[in-house]
């Protein structure tokens, strides 16, 4: 029989412990083969983070190493520097990224380290339980925002993509989206280039995927879509927010 | 030889380190156990600085010198500080040209020498530390002449010989000055 | 071994670890450990390593764990506050079962607190070095040659028993100069089996994790390192015994504190009075076996700290109430006076001679 299908080498057997209709095993898929595309499992090596894809460890087929809440960039930063030739990638959602490890994602993107951070946003603090997270939208019901996201008392969002555009470390930086089958397509294409920024050496990459949690949300799984539709998409605009990796020297 | 505790004192910019440092070079060109020990902190910019040297046949122990054998001071508020802990028969060089004071300690040997004026009269104006040094040394014998001159030429960064001749003659000018 | 240089202690200790094979530190300004890492920021880009300011003790920390995990001798150091930021990093490190080396030129505390030496850090390197069950090999030179020589051993037992390694100086150690010669370099190649540094599609994947979420898992993961610490706790006691054999009062001390004691045990012999000095060279594991070889003849051990009494606990777990034991110490940043030493010596011995 023919194989029409196969799941990517750079995955492992292990079962996914993500909810129902969560989109955290499409962005694995999508990163997996992005890497083997790439030939660059082999010398790849993931950072996992605290948060739902905690054990994002057990299901990439390359090294791996977890971080401590936040720290994924500066443990990818040590990874980097003593393998130069690593494929070295952060895997972390918005608790992780845009409020714990604030400074350390600054900070690698400002420096240029070379890695390829995968920023999952899907507007809450999922794995324990449905807090409000950075990325929460104003007015939106988490089990720490019960009346909605005030922001008179709360602050505002933060929009990651935006803000580390500015740096002038930052060599790619696109926010795509896994809610349609022609945006999945577009979310590789963007991951697979942010690896490829970095074997070319030039500079910081981010991919910020938005993406649902239909369990904290309370919603069904094609509600969950239709919800990041309509309320994630014109808060968190997708599109390339810096692209500096048409310079030889990338952001150097 | 005679072990030896030594405090340089004075204020930041008159290479009192530097001049404790060619003691250490000195002990060990002497093959003696030494130890150099800066103050630190932010009173190092501007305020006072002062270290502490030893040199022994043994192991150092405590390296920060409470009652030296020999005191080099440099300002008044170092001759303030430092006068009252030198032991009995022990030696003190006082720059007279910064420091006012005159000691009526009799159980120790004083050396009021102008220091800072002699560098400057003889166009090594940042010297007066090693013309306080020479004087010392003549003073004391602390070390042999030949130490203290390998002491002078391994302190001397390679990129500035020139100041292996100035730095002898500092030293010479100060143990004239101590006679 | 290298010709006798003079040597601050902070540089001796940069310079070892160069030697000792590190290329990768990662550091953050504070006083009084500056010069260590001015020292890496001039030498590392001439040899082709890694200096990196991090933006915080955090992030330093961190990158230390993922250039550990990827095989190579890493380090960081940092002064009391800043160490206490790295707690978090240091928990997950020996979590993961990875050596390096953390320096902590021990200020004085808690908060800001000061900068002069203190030893005040005690508790929090044998103790609390981060949440959970666990220890990290803590080495207390007292001299700028001793540095050296324990940056290499941190090195090696960091890697022979794959724990995080902690050297612990202070402002005095780490600012004063002594003469100092350097084993030949270390030439680190190759990367340990374990190692998170790429598979080349050769073997299955390493994970460098400290989490483990079924209970019976995480439990027979932590016994068995505390089995890997009862063999360090059993072969890799170290301290130096100064006049112990026949003392009757032994004073136990480490690092600057040593030196303090050694001159009053000086001068305690010089008045006849039989005094010893015991240094532990290693805090963790602590030199139980050559403290208890004295209670047969000691009339009373005297534990002398820059600190309000830290380690005093241990020599007390270690005496067991056999002999009296007490304490003498300054603190904030106060060195104590050998002369203070004696008179709490004395005290102790009471009108016993």
């Amino acid at each position: 029989m023919a194989m029409v299908y196969q799941k990517s080498k750079m995955l492992t057997d292990a079962p996914l412990h993500y909810c129902p209709g969560c989109t955290h095993g499409i962005i694995h898929k999508l990163v997996a083969e992005s890497l083997e595309e790439l030939e660059a499992g082999g010398r790849a090596v993931g950072v996992a983070p605290v948060g739902c894809s905690v054990m994002a460890y057990d299901y990439f087929a390359c090294d791996m190493v977890e971080a401590p809440h936040g720290r994924a960039p500066a443990i990818a930063t040590g990874l980097k520097r003593a393998l130069p030739e690593g494929v070295i990638f952060t895997y972390q959602g918005d608790g992780d990224l845009a409020a714990i490890g604030t400074a350390e994602t600054v900070h690698a993107a400002t420096r240029g380290e070379n890695i390829t951070v995968i920023f999952v946003n899907n507007a809450i603090y999922g794995m324990t339980g449905g807090q409000m997270a950075p990325t929460t939208l104003p007015g939106q019901v988490t089990q720490t925002t019960p009346y909605g996201r005030d922001v008179t008392t709360a602050g505002f969002p933060v929009r990651v993509c935006e803000m580390l555009a500015t740096l002038s470390g930052v060599a790619y930086a696109e926010r795509v989206s896994v809610d349609t089958v022609p945006n999945i397509r577009k979310a590789k294409a963007a991951i697979k280039k942010a690896f490829e920024t970095q074997i070319a050496k030039k500079g910081f990459s981010i991919v910020e995927v938005l993406s649902t949690c239909p369990t904290n949300w309370g919603l069904t799984p094609a509600e969950a879509l239709e919800w990041l539709r309509q309320n994630m998409m014109p808060y968190y605009p997708l599109g390339v927010y810096q692209d500096r990796t048409g310079n030889e020297r990338g952001v150097f | 030889m005679k072990d030896w505790n030594f405090v340089f004192a004075g204020f930041g910019g008159q290479g009192i380190l530097f001049a404790g440092k060619v003691v250490a070079y000195a002990g060990m060109a002497g093959e003696r156990e030494v130890s150099w020990l800066p103050s630190y902190g932010p009173e190092m910019r501007g305020g006072t600085a002062n270290c502490s040297v030893c040199l022994s046949s043994r192991p150092i122990g405590s390296p920060l010198v409470l009652e030296p054998d020999a005191l080099v001071v440099m300002n008044n508020p170092s001759y303030d500080k430092f006068i009252d802990t030198v032991v009995p028969g022990g030696t003190v060089v006082i720059d007279r040209a910064l420091v006012d004071r005159r000691t009526a300690r009799t159980d120790i040997t004083a050396l009021y020498v102008p220091a800072t004026r002699l560098a400057q009269e003889n166009g090594i104006g940042k010297l007066a530390n090693l013309i306080a040094l020479g004087a010392l040394w003549k003073a004391t014998g602390f070390t042999t002449a030949e130490a203290l001159d390998a002491a002078i030429v391994k302190v001397v960064p390679p990129s500035k010989p020139e100041l292996v001749e100035l730095n002898r003659r500092a030293i010479r000018i100060g143990a004239e000055a101590a006679e | 071994m290298s010709e006798r240089v003079l040597m601050k202690g902070n540089e001796a200790m940069a310079e070892a670890a160069i030697r000792a094979g590190c290329r990768h530190f990662f550091g953050y300004p504070i006083t009084p450990q500056t010069e260590v890492a001015a020292y890496m920021s001039k030498k590392m880009p001439k040899i082709g390593g890694t200096y990196l300011q991090a933006e915080s003790e955090i992030a330093a920390i961190n990158m230390v764990l993922g250039a550990a995990s990827a095989g190579v001798r890493a380090m960081t150091s940092s002064s009391s506050p800043g160490i206490s930021l790295k707690t978090e990093g240091i928990s997950y490190i020996a979590g993961s079962d990875l050596p390096c080396l953390i320096v902590n030129v021990e200020r004085g505390g808690p908060g800001l607190g000061g900068i002069q030496p203190a030893q005040s850090d005690y508790w929090q390197a044998t103790r609390a070095l981060g949440h959970g069950d666990f220890h990290v090999l803590v080495f207390a030179p007292s001299n700028v040659q001793e540095v050296v020589d324990l940056v290499f051993l941190a090195y090696d037992l960091a890697e022979k028993y794959r724990m995080p390694a902690m050297l612990l100086s202070d402002g005095l150690l780490g600012q004063m100069m002594e003469p100092v010669s350097f084993p030949e370099p270390v030439e680190k190649t190759g990367k340990p089996s374990w190692a998170a540094c790429g598979h080349q599609d050769l073997r299955p994947h390493n994970v460098i994790n400290s989490l483990y979420l079924k209970a019976d898992q995480l439990e027979r993961t932590v016994v068995e390192r505390f089995a890997r610490y009862a063999q360090v706790e059993a072969r890799e006691q170290r301290c130096q015994q100064y006049l112990c054999d026949d003392a009757d009062y032994i004073v136990v001390a480490f690092g600057a504190t040593a030196r303090v004691s050694q001159s009053a045990v000086d001068t305690l012999r010089a008045q006849g009075v039989k005094a010893g000095l015991l240094r532990p060279v290693t805090l963790w594991p602590f030199p139980k076996e050559a403290i208890r070889s004295h209670i047969p003849h000691a009339k009373g051990f005297l534990s002398v700290e820059m600190s309000m009494g830290q380690m005093v606990d241990d020599v007390r777990l270690t005496v067991e109430g056999k002999v009296p034991v007490g304490f003498f110490g300054r603190t904030g940043g106060v060195i104590p006076r050998p002369s203070e030493v004696v008179e709490a010596v004395m005290k102790m011995a009471g009108g016993d001679r």
